[in-house]
């Protein structure tokens, strides 16, 4: 087992995971980003709470202020704040990276587990299929569903998770095969267990302990996918300030007012570090218990 | 430059001889020896108050079981201890220098120059992308011992000293192309490349198989002779039985006994050597408890196999079982070719063979974990190697396994209690409290109590987790238990222990066992009928006794002659003569 999970590990396509190592090896670090993400849930949940201003409220006057002591983050072109915006654009972008997660592990779930464990020809297939996929960049996987069905939140959860779930399909299927082939899994056999019993007691349960940990990274990544996904405009339009959509509103101030991309842009960089952090947090503490 | 390693050989060697005395003195002189490992902040002594002389082409052999310290000590000796040991002794002296006070620079001058060591795994200890002749030369170089051209002259000399054929191709090779025997002469070469006076061998032949131990210690003898001092760390009493002159026995940091191999091993004093004089198994201890750890009374009541299999005939049948693995590169390894064998039942069948016999691959044929190439099994006179699996596991139960590492085997989420009651279940439909009352009533049989239950076996220790992995094959109140090496981990003291078990077993349920082993003392301390596997086939079967005293096959002999003759009656008298 231990000798795929440097190889399953480095399957994981996060940018950010070099830093977000040795954040979670730091107390601090973990809970800096434990931290960060509570805030981010409580701006998810009530962000009347956080905000200082309305999101939507015009204010042409004051439009394209630098940050300040009134205005946080600075303002936009119709004079919004935009720090409120980043705080009421964090539920739709929680939800697209959420989503978007749970899809593509969801499926990677399926796919990996009919890989490893479908009677012959049907895992074969199954096995051709995810590295067929595997060989499309995630992006580009993408927009061919974007394409194909037109931009939408709910085409951007789907297009996200069907970007990422090749990866992650390869690595439970790496995982399900080394618990497959342990001798655990043997003695079992050699007991007499039925082949449900045998899979469901002994071979899912070690397989899927990296999970969590899979998740929590999917997450992160899934957010900064989604945000490239909107920067395109293939995502989320404008007018709502998910975090991506803001990004893309922004560009065309880049010259004059540059924290209209800088900040959302930071935000979208902590949320994925810290997702990231606790990921491999927990992913660190599962293999630790394994020795 | 080239002067230099062997001036330091003829001032090692004039240093030896103490003028004044005319008398080869010690080249190694400790008194006193204590290591201690910083643990969080807090001394933990691991060896206390050792002390011995080595004089020249003598061996002094350090004996005990795992977490005696004995490596500590090899260690503690060339300097390698570590950065978290406190080595301390009021003498320690090699070639009369105190080296108390060495640095790591002035340690390394001496490694490999003065004392060469051996350390146990050949295949981890050498580096796999050099070829061995860079190894080797690497120890010369490290000292700048002679011209690239001398040092490879050398090199094949050394190679041609241990007994290595065709040297020159050898030393054109990696170590992973070189088998084991090879590959640890090679580290022994590498170890003697400077011509140290005195070597320091770390279990040289644990892992090895004993035809080739042979040749390695016999290499070792060869040293000893042209004047080598060895210091022989072991815990296989029979091996420092062929080499030592004096002998320590350590156990838990501590030397428990010590003097001449005669007197230890023929007439100790401590319980302690005798205990580990007498666990060792061998012909000579058929019937006879090998521990003075008396067995549990639970497994003299051990329950019998389920009633259905109270007939007559072998329980377990294997006729012609074949089995070849095809490789890549499409060679084919006769894996098992053409085995067959009955085991009836209550009996013992040993398999014996050296790696690569295929005795591990009939156990997995015979456990149905892999599919025959031609052949049958029959278990309990039914058709077993023939059917589907879903009309296998319903017979199961009849036959269960222990295998060499019993912690891989157990699910490491699962406690013992679960890994127990999951045995049961296949067959058992009772509630939890009774099957975890069975779950006590097995570890019982096996000498384990209930607060054991709680426990993870990555907490256990190696002969607790043997005794789970039993009480587990003993759930299903099997008629046939199948032990592949299932003691061949386990220090002598508790393999002892464990064999005396699996006999008290039998006797009180009537379970028949396959006992797969390379080791040919535990295969004649247990078994009824003995089988000898090389390069998949059978080449000799028949009693034990037979097998032993009238072996007819050449390898069979040669397997045998290798076993290191180790009867303590007879050295016992030999020492006796030597005291008048």
């Amino acid at each position: 087992m231990t000798a795929i999970r440097p190889a399953a590990g480095s399957a994981v396509p996060v940018r950010t995971a070099g830093l977000a190592d040795r954040l979670a090896r730091r107390p601090w670090g973990l809970y800096a980003a434990i931290g960060f993400v509570a805030l981010l849930a409580v701006a998810a949940i009530a962000p009347q709470a956080l905000a200082t201003h309305d999101p939507t409220a015009l204010n042409y006057p004051a439009s394209l202020q630098a940050p300040s002591w009134t205005h946080w983050f600075g303002t936009d072109e119709s004079g919004r704040d935009l720090y409120s915006r980043v705080v009421y654009g964090a539920r739709e972008s929680l939800l697209i990276g959420l989503g978007a997660a749970a899809v593509g592990v969801g499926l990677a779930l399926i796919l990996g587990s009919l890989a490893a464990l479908a009677i012959k020809p049907a895992a074969v297939v199954v096995d051709r299929f995810v590295e067929i996929l595997f060989t499309f960049p995630t992006l580009l996987l993408a927009l061919l569903l974007i394409a194909i069905v037109g931009p939408s939140a709910t085409t951007e959860i789907l297009a996200v998770g069907l970007g990422t779930a090749p990866g992650y399909a390869r690595m439970i299927r790496g995982q399900i095969l080394a618990a497959k082939g342990s001798a655990y899994v043997e003695a079992a056999i050699a007991l007499g267990h039925s082949r449900p019993r045998v899979v469901f007691a002994h071979i899912l349960p070690n397989a899927l302990r990296p999970l969590v940990a899979i998740f929590a990274l999917s997450v992160g990544q899934s957010i900064v996918w989604a945000s490239s996904l909107s920067f395109l405009g293939l995502g989320v339009a404008p007018p709502s300030s998910e975090w991506g959509a803001l990004l893309d509103a922004g560009r065309q101030y880049i010259v004059q007012a540059g924290w209209l991309i800088v900040v959302p842009g930071l935000v979208i960089v902590a949320v994925a570090l810290a997702a990231t952090t606790i990921g491999r947090y927990v992913q660190a503490r599962l293999e630790k218990g394994e020795k | 430059m080239s002067v230099i390693g062997t001036a330091a050989a003829v001032t090692a060697a004039t240093k030896t001889i103490d003028p004044e005395l005319d008398w080869p003195v010690a080249r190694l002189r400790v008194d006193d020896l204590r290591v201690a490992f910083l643990v969080a902040g807090a001394r933990r002594g691991v060896v206390r108050g050792l002390s011995f002389e080595l004089a020249p082409g003598e061996c002094v052999a350090i004996v005990g079981e795992s977490g005696s310290g004995k490596s500590v000590t090899a260690r503690a000796l060339v300097g390698l201890a570590g950065r978290n040991a406190i080595v301390e002794a009021s003498t320690l002296e090699l070639h009369h220098e105190d080296v108390r006070a060495f640095t790591a620079r002035q340690w390394r001058q001496v490694r490999g120059r003065d004392v060469g060591f051996i350390l146990q795994d050949a295949l981890v200890s050498l580096d796999p992308l050099r070829t061995v002749g860079a190894e080797i030369a690497e120890a010369l170089r490290l000292h700048r011992w002679g011209t690239r051209a001398r040092r490879a002259r050398r090199v094949i000399e050394l190679l041609t000293r241990v007994g290595v054929p065709r040297p020159a191709l050898r030393a054109r090779q990696r170590p992973d192309q070189l088998s084991g025997g090879l590959r640890q002469r090679a580290l022994i070469a590498s170890a003697i490349a400077l011509d140290p006076d005195i070597v320091i061998a770390d279990e040289p032949t644990t892992a090895l198989d004993v035809t080739v131990q042979v040749q390695v210690l016999a290499e070792l003898e060869t040293m000893k002779r042209r004047g080598a001092s060895i210091i022989l760390i072991s815990h296989d009493l029979s091996v420092v039985a062929q080499l030592a002159d004096q002998i320590l026995v350590m156990r838990a940091g501590e030397v428990v006994e010590q003097g001449s191999a005669a007197t230890v091993l023929g007439a100790p004093t401590h319980e302690y050597t005798r205990a580990l004089i007498a666990a060792v198994p061998s012909e000579h201890t058929r019937g006879t408890p090998l521990s003075p750890v008396p067995v549990p009374d639970a497994a003299l009541s051990a329950s019998a196999p389920a009633p259905a299999d109270s007939r007559t005939g072998p329980v377990l049948e294997a006729r012609d079982l074949t089995k070849h693995f095809g490789a890549p590169d499409g060679s084919i390894t006769r894996a098992v070719d053409g085995v067959s064998f009955a085991l009836d039942a209550g009996k013992t069948l040993g398999i014996v063979g050296e790696s690569g016999s295929g005795k591990s691959t009939t156990a997995r044929l015979v456990l149905g974990l892999e599919t025959l190439d031609r052949g049958t099994v029959r278990l309990l006179g039914r058709d077993w190697s023939g059917i589907p699996e879903r009309r296998r596991r319903p017979l199961r139960p009849r036959i269960s396994v222990v295998s060499q590492d019993p912690l891989s085997s157990f699910d490491p989420r699962w406690n013992v209690e679960r890994i127990l009651v999951d045995a049961l279940a296949a067959s058992d439909r009772r509630g939890a409290s009774a099957k975890r009352a069975r779950a006590v009533e097995l570890l019982g049989f096996v000498g384990l109590g209930a607060e054991v239950l709680d426990r993870f076996p990555l907490r256990l220790s190696g002969g607790q987790r043997q005794r789970v992995a039993i009480a587990r094959a003993l759930a299903t109140r099997p008629s046939v238990i199948v032990l592949d090496e299932a003691v061949s981990a386990l220090d002598v003291t508790v393999q002892a222990q464990i064999l005396d078990l699996l006999v008290a077993l039998q006797r009180s349920s009537g379970v028949s066992y396959l006992f797969i082993s390379h080791d040919l003392g535990v295969i004649s301390h247990l078994s009824d009928e003995v089988l000898v596997m090389k390069d998949g086939a059978v080449v000799e079967s028949g009693a034990p006794d037979e097998i032993f005293r009238r072996p007819r096959h050449p390898y069979t002999r040669e397997l045998i002659a290798s076993i290191p003759e180790f009867d303590p009656a007879a050295i016992a008298t030999s020492a006796a003569s030597t005291r008048k």
